[in-house]
């Protein structure tokens, strides 16, 4: 209540600051039409690349309905939206690269439910369950998911993996097998980089949620991740030092632990195409092959297969991430953009452009440019258990919080017992 | 088109901007000018601070009240929780590492920025090239903090041994025939907070700064009159007594608004830490963490609790500063 006081009183002195600063462009720029063009507001993290590729996709959409999307690609966007909306001036549509505060927006009532304009029927044939439900609040569907990545693979070059006899493991102790036999060739097994600037930490934490899913199994991977476990459990301690295994020790590791920690995670995937490879594994989401080399063939110098199973014969869980839409103004042009969402056609369109994969079940995995991102397909597609990235679910605080600085502390060298109950003494008490 | 309406909306806009406050000036001075002597007088200052003061009030002290009045709320500004945000404030383990390098920050940026600039501009005042000299050191003052921490994570970017340095320090380092160092990584513990990363972060702020320090100070040595060093030199003063004994205590008076400055300014720096670490590697300060409470996990309250403390810790050194004008002006 409070806070919308504040920023009225703060909007009001910046309109009287700026006295005559409004102007009408809005119908200025109509001209001579005698339609004023319609439009709908996009707000989405997409900036640079991602956003022409968003745009040659809505392109089709401007075409057949007239429909302008404006967009807005802002790279702060977990911090700008909150701050539109209070401020009372949401966008239209906007896109959430995390469900957790699509939920938190539909609890505080705050978004339009997809029922009011789509039928139960129509979403259900698009999207499997898990997916929907992911976009829910109190059983109300309130998000069109648009991209998904698969986050639980391991790069490998297939040719090197070849010239050195090396096969791909089936288990996890297989691939700990692979490790130390690269090691005692003289070799340094794993790119592993975790630097992201602002973000730092979410390739750990995401490590650790894989970890979790194969060590722990999907139903106390839920209870962790709705706090129904403590941080201190042993659960997530073991998946931290199973993760640590691997990231603290510096034959494991190129450039050891410093390696880790320093190395933007666009760049460490590198690593596998040079000549000779500084390492031959790593576990990084279906996107990272947009940082690949210009020269780097997909299914010639790059394959991947899934982050195996603890043992033998036991299902593959696959740790996601995506994207979803959701609506905050029911205006007629917004629910023609997310009818437009909501069918096969931009999906499609975005998986011929590559380097994407889509949750939606009316994609054929014919679409897909290339056998490694059809494989990624058919992997989300036949799989048993899906989880959500768990740091995106989790309390920004906690997700977004002490749990990336936790796993950059581990790493760091701080003792684990403490940096658990750190994480677990930032758990907010109120959600 | 468009354009040119933009622009003639733009220049309409200041035009009616600026010259409606000066037609309001205008307008009350006219209307006080009308009023009995005895009342002019008294309305006339109130005329042309007033409006000043109420701008003022609006942007600056009713949103401190209401940050304050936050600071006692929870995350949504909804339940009241006392001292809570305050405790946190103190006893979190992450904010207990920030406000030790905040203190490391204030000696060590405010300690070598004045002294540094203070030599400089001592030893500039003897050289003939001092204007170009000057500018140099001066340029980085011109760059602004993120576009500086860009630079600076170059100075110290670190590649596995075995790639190509592409950072300065590495680069020299490795040519030298040593290990790379991750600077900002290494941990140096004090207290649970790191003091290589934390120097290397405030190098870059002293680097900024030290140019600002100089001008100002070299402002003040050239105020001292040449006769009294002369004196100073007659009577057999070498140049450190000369040094100590007189341009310190002649410029002290700038010396302290140039510390207060560095101090306020360090205060509320967070945009260094946040480009080149997030606070990771125990870097942490104060000011970025409040961004963090506010913004990143949206918890008004501990951010507002966070930012009062700030406040607070500013207070004195502005009152110090007001106390000092005042004996300044008495004594003219």
């Amino acid at each position: 209540m409070g806070k919308k006081v504040f920023l009225a009183t703060g909007s009001i002195l910046g309109l009287s600051l700026l006295l005559g600063a409004c102007t009408p462009t809005a119908e200025e720029s109509t001209g001579e039409r005698a339609e004023p063009t319609r439009t709908v507001t996009l707000l989405s993290p997409m900036t640079g690349e991602q956003k022409q590729q968003l745009e040659r996709v809505l392109a089709p959409f401007t075409e057949a309905t007239g429909i302008e999307v404006a967009y807005e690609g802002a790279n702060a966007f977990a911090t700008v939206l909150p701050v539109r909306v209070e401020s009372g001036d949401p966008p239209d549509v906007a896109m959430f690269p995390q469900p957790g505060l699509l939920q938190r927006f539909a609890q505080a009532g705050e978004l339009v439910p997809l029922d009011t304009f789509m039928s139960r029927t129509q979403l259900e044939k698009s999207y499997p369950r898990q997916w929907l439900e992911l976009g829910s609040v109190n059983d109300r569907a309130y998000g069109l998911w648009y991209s998904a990545s698969v986050k639980s693979l391991v790069w490998y070059n297939p040719q090197e993996f070849q010239r050195q006899g090396y096969s791909i493991p089936q288990t996890w102790s297989e691939m700990m097998q692979l490790s130390e036999q690269i090691v005692d060739d003289g070799k340094i097994p794993w790119c592993l980089g975790i630097d992201s600037g602002e973000t730092t930490g979410w390739v750990g934490t995401d490590w650790i949620e894989d970890i979790m899913l194969r060590t722990a199994g999907a139903r106390v991977y839920d209870q962790w991740v709705n706090h129904e476990i403590p941080f201190t459990h042993s659960a997530v301690k073991n998946a931290f030092e199973e993760f640590g295994e691997i990231a603290r020790n510096s034959e494991y590791v190129v450039g050891g632990v410093v390696g880790v920690l320093s190395t933007p995670y666009g760049d460490s995937v590198n690593g596998l195409f040079r000549q000779p490879p500084r390492c031959y594994l790593h576990r990084q989401g279906s996107f990272i092959e947009s940082f690949f080399p210009q020269d780097v063939t997909l299914g010639e110098d790059a394959d991947v297969f899934p982050l195996p199973p603890m043992s033998e014969g036991e299902d593959v869980p696959l740790l996601v991430a995506g994207d979803v839409f959701a609506m905050f103004n029911d205006t007629p042009e917004a629910r023609a953009l997310m009818q437009y969402l909501a069918s096969p056609k931009p999906h499609e369109a975005w998986a011929r452009l590559g380097g994407y994969l889509s949750p939606h079940r009316q994609v054929s995995l014919d679409t897909y440019p290339n056998e490694v991102t059809r494989r990624q397909a058919e992997l989300l597609m036949n799989a048993e258990t899906i989880r959500f990235d768990g740091s995106d679910l989790m309390p920004p605080s906690v997700g977004t919080g002490t749990f990336w600085s936790g796993v950059v502390n581990y790493l760091n060298g701080k003792e684990l017992d403490r940096v658990l109950q750190n994480i677990e003494d930032s758990w907010p008490e109120e959600s | 088109m468009e354009i040119l309406g933009r622009v003639f909306n733009v220049f309409l806009a200041i035009a009616v901007g600026s010259g409606g406050v000066i037609a309001l000036f205008i307008a009350l001075n006219y209307a006080v000018e009308r009023l009995p002597y005895k009342w002019r007088s008294r309305l006339l200052p109130w005329v042309f601070v007033g409006p000043a003061l109420l701008v003022l009030g609006l942007i600056l002290v009713i949103p401190t009240l209401i940050t304050i009045f936050y600071s006692f709320f929870g995350p949504a500004t909804e339940t009241f929780v006392g001292l809570k945000n305050y405790i946190f404030a103190f006893t979190n383990n992450d904010m207990q590492v920030a406000l030790i390098n905040n203190v490391l920050w204030i000696v060590l940026v405010t300690g070598v920025s004045v002294s540094v600039g203070l030599i400089l501009a001592v030893l500039m005042d003897r050289v003939s090239y001092e204007p170009i000299a000057k500018s140099v050191i001066f340029t980085p003052m011109a760059i602004s903090f993120v576009g500086a921490s860009v630079i600076w994570r170059f100075v110290y970017a670190y590649r596995p041994e075995g790639d190509n340095q592409i950072g300065l320090l590495n680069a020299i380092v490795t040519s030298l025939g040593f290990d790379p160092v991750g600077w900002l990584v290494e941990r140096v513990n004090f207290l649970g907070a790191n003091v290589l990363g934390t120097t290397a972060l405030l190098a870059i702020m002293i680097w900024l700064q030290t140019g600002f320090c100089m001008v100002l100070l070299s402002a003040a040595v050239k105020g001292i009159p040449k006769d009294m060093i002369e004196a100073a030199r007659i009577d057999g003063a070498n140049e450190f007594q000369i040094f100590w004994r007189i341009t310190i205590p002649t410029i002290r008076s700038t010396m302290t608004v140039v510390a207060t400055t560095i101090i306020v300014l360090v205060l509320k720096l967070f945009d260094i830490v946040w480009v080149m670490t997030n606070g990771n590697f125990g870097t942490e300060v104060v000011a970025s963490r409040m961004i963090k409470e506010m913004f990143k996990f949206n918890n008004y309250g501990r951010g507002s609790a966070i930012a009062t403390i700030l406040l607070i810790a500013v207070v004195p050194i502005i009152i110090y500063n007001i106390h000092r004008f005042r004996k300044q002006e008495e004594n003219q």
